[in-house]
């Protein structure tokens, strides 16, 4: 498949959103609103579950399925509160000792005059900074489009997953066309060259992980839950300093540059 | 010499490629026309005047030099990282013919400028990104450097004065660019925990990957006058919504009203009010 092609997967009608991803893995799921400072962003669904047994805290952007929902999720674009929210329940994690487990899936944060007037900048910015810190595993899946800062404001974290047709990039596709080629029908040419495919990222260690996809959704979720189940596991067992020291490496690292 | 590119007003502050075209920097022209209420003033005079228009108090895009000379005491300022070199790492199209434009146009391996020196006497880490490098972008280069700024701050406990002019992520180093915005973060985050000072002063424009990491992340946020500071750039918030912009959205003025910047400071006064909260912070005084 083309990157190209993995784009268009990753955006299909009918692709699981966040919340099947939660139903799917996690039992008991309950959902918990609002960011106590301006209201509640339904682009972004979080709260508390269990992850076989473990508690845990979920948190997915959310595109929703049908016109109504995908309207109402402001088709999975957050505005600032709902990065305020997200981050609310990651320091409640981080109080209760709880892992993270984020699903991204944006196309981007959103790019509108009440995000703008609310900080949208300063949120993702704080998240940034927060989740640098959180005393507490942090595992993020990208699990169709990786849409920049939008998507990175639940994406640092220790392991950084991927569904085998997701795309994760600085810009989207078209804006890079529109910019560097002055040409928004150069989106396939643009996909290429922006190396945005699971497999391209998992080479340059963005990615720990890619999940196949071949056999279909189900595999998928059984698949993801081992894993997630493991990797919780082994990273609940380092002590906090030496958990956001390898955090702050994973990042640092890259960038290798000749000097 | 005059040219036409003098006079060409850009339609917004992100217009023009890489800004250099949009509003150059001509040091040796007689004359600059003001972007902003287009009167002529001559070059020396503007110079002379912190590159602010005598007529109507625009404050013009500023050249990393200039910069320096208007912030840091006089020969104190010792640049660190400055032969750092992009390995390019995605191989994107036609970067390296960009690149080596940008550093032609600035004598510049990329588009930072890092160092230590004095600011009223106080020894601080320094960075002033460039706007004539490719519009300030951070690709692996900026940030690498910024990050190395903040670790040798930390590691001095020295504070950090950083300088903000972006267009946002670089496009041509893909992902890498966007995982700078979590290694800066990351950076700023261990000096903060540390106990050290940071502030920033965000110029025209600050947008982007910018804006939503290190610019953002400051103790204390300084924002130039008329400065466009921002997530998304304006014209695709309008391409967004379908409708104009209302007249001073996202300028500095609008940021310090809806609570996201501590202060507008003018240049005439950047200097002092910088001095001033170092000395309001100074470790030794306090230990």
């Amino acid at each position: 498949m083309t990157a190209y092609e993995r784009l268009c997967a990753a955006r299909a009608k009918g692709r699981p959103t966040a919340r099947s991803f939660i139903d799917n893995l996690f039992e008991g799921f309950m959902e918990l609103h609002g960011d106590r400072l301006f209201g509640d962003d339904r682009a972004i669904v979080g709260g508390v579950a269990r992850l076989e047994g473990r508690p845990v805290t979920v948190i997915g952007i959310e595109k929703g399925q049908d016109t109504s929902e995908k309207i109402a999720r402001n088709f999975g674009s957050p505005n600032p509160e709902g990065y305020r929210k997200a981050l609310r329940l990651m320091e409640q994690a981080e109080k209760f000792n709880r892992p993270v487990v984020c699903f991204v899936d944006t196309a981007g944060a959103y790019c509108g005059l009440g995000a703008e007037e609310r900080g949208q900048g300063s949120a993702i910015a704080t998240n940034l900074v927060r989740m640098m810190g959180l005393r507490t595993p942090v595992l993020s899946v990208l699990i169709g489009e990786g849409g920049s800062g939008g998507a990175l404001a639940l994406a640092v974290a220790d392991e950084v997953w991927m569904l085998e047709n997701a795309v994760y990039s600085v810009i989207s596709p078209e804006g890079a066309a529109s910019i560097i080629y002055k040409d928004a029908s150069q989106v396939e040419r643009a996909a290429e060259s922006l190396h945005i495919t699971a497999q391209e990222l998992a080479g340059f260690g963005v990615v720990e992980r890619v999940i196949p996809e071949a056999e279909g959704f189900e595999a998928v979720y059984r698949d993801l839950k081992g894993a997630l189940g493991t990797a919780l596991d082994r990273l609940k067992q380092m002590d906090a300093q030496a958990l956001t020291d390898a955090r702050y490496l994973r990042f640092r690292k890259f960038g290798g540059l000749l000097e | 010499m005059l040219n036409k590119s003098m006079f060409i007003k850009p339609r917004n502050a992100l217009e023009g490629e890489g800004g250099q075209k949009a509003q150059p920097s001509i040091p040796d022209a007689l004359c600059r026309a003001c972007p902003a209420c287009r009167a002529t003033a001559f070059s020396k005079d503007l110079e002379e005047n912190g590159l602010v228009c005598p007529h109507c108090g625009h404050h013009l895009r500023m050249d990393v030099q200039s910069r320096l000379r208007l912030l840091v005491d006089e020969g104190s300022f010792t640049e660190l990282f400055a032969d750092l070199e992009t390995k390019n790492p995605i191989q994107f199209p036609e970067y390296e013919k960009k690149l080596a434009a940008a550093r032609k146009a600035t004598g510049r391996a990329d588009g930072v400028v890092c160092g230590i020196g004095r600011i009223g006497g106080f020894e601080t880490a320094i960075f002033v990104m460039d706007p004539q490098f490719m519009m300030g972008s951070m690709g692996t280069v900026v940030g690498e450097k910024i990050t190395r700024t903040f670790e040798t701050a930390a590691a001095r406990s020295l504070p950090v004065v950083g300088v903000t002019v972006s267009g946002g992520a670089r496009i041509q180093e893909g992902i890498f660019s966007l995982m700078q915005m979590a290694k800066t973060s990351g950076a700023v985050l261990r000096h903060s925990q540390a106990g050290n000072l940071y502030i920033a002063l965000l110029t025209d424009p600050t947008t982007g990957g910018v804006t939503a990491s290190f610019a953002m992340e400051a103790d204390v946020i300084l924002a130039e006058p008329g400065a466009l500071i921002g997530f998304a750039g304006p014209r695709v918030i309008e391409q967004t919504i379908r409708a104009k912009l209302p007249e001073g959205f996202q300028r500095a003025e609008f940021l310090l009203e809806k609570g996201f910047v501590d202060r507008i400071v003018p240049r005439s006064e950047q200097k002092k009010t910088i001095s001033a909260l170092l000395g309001l912070h100074e470790r030794r005084s306090m230990a």
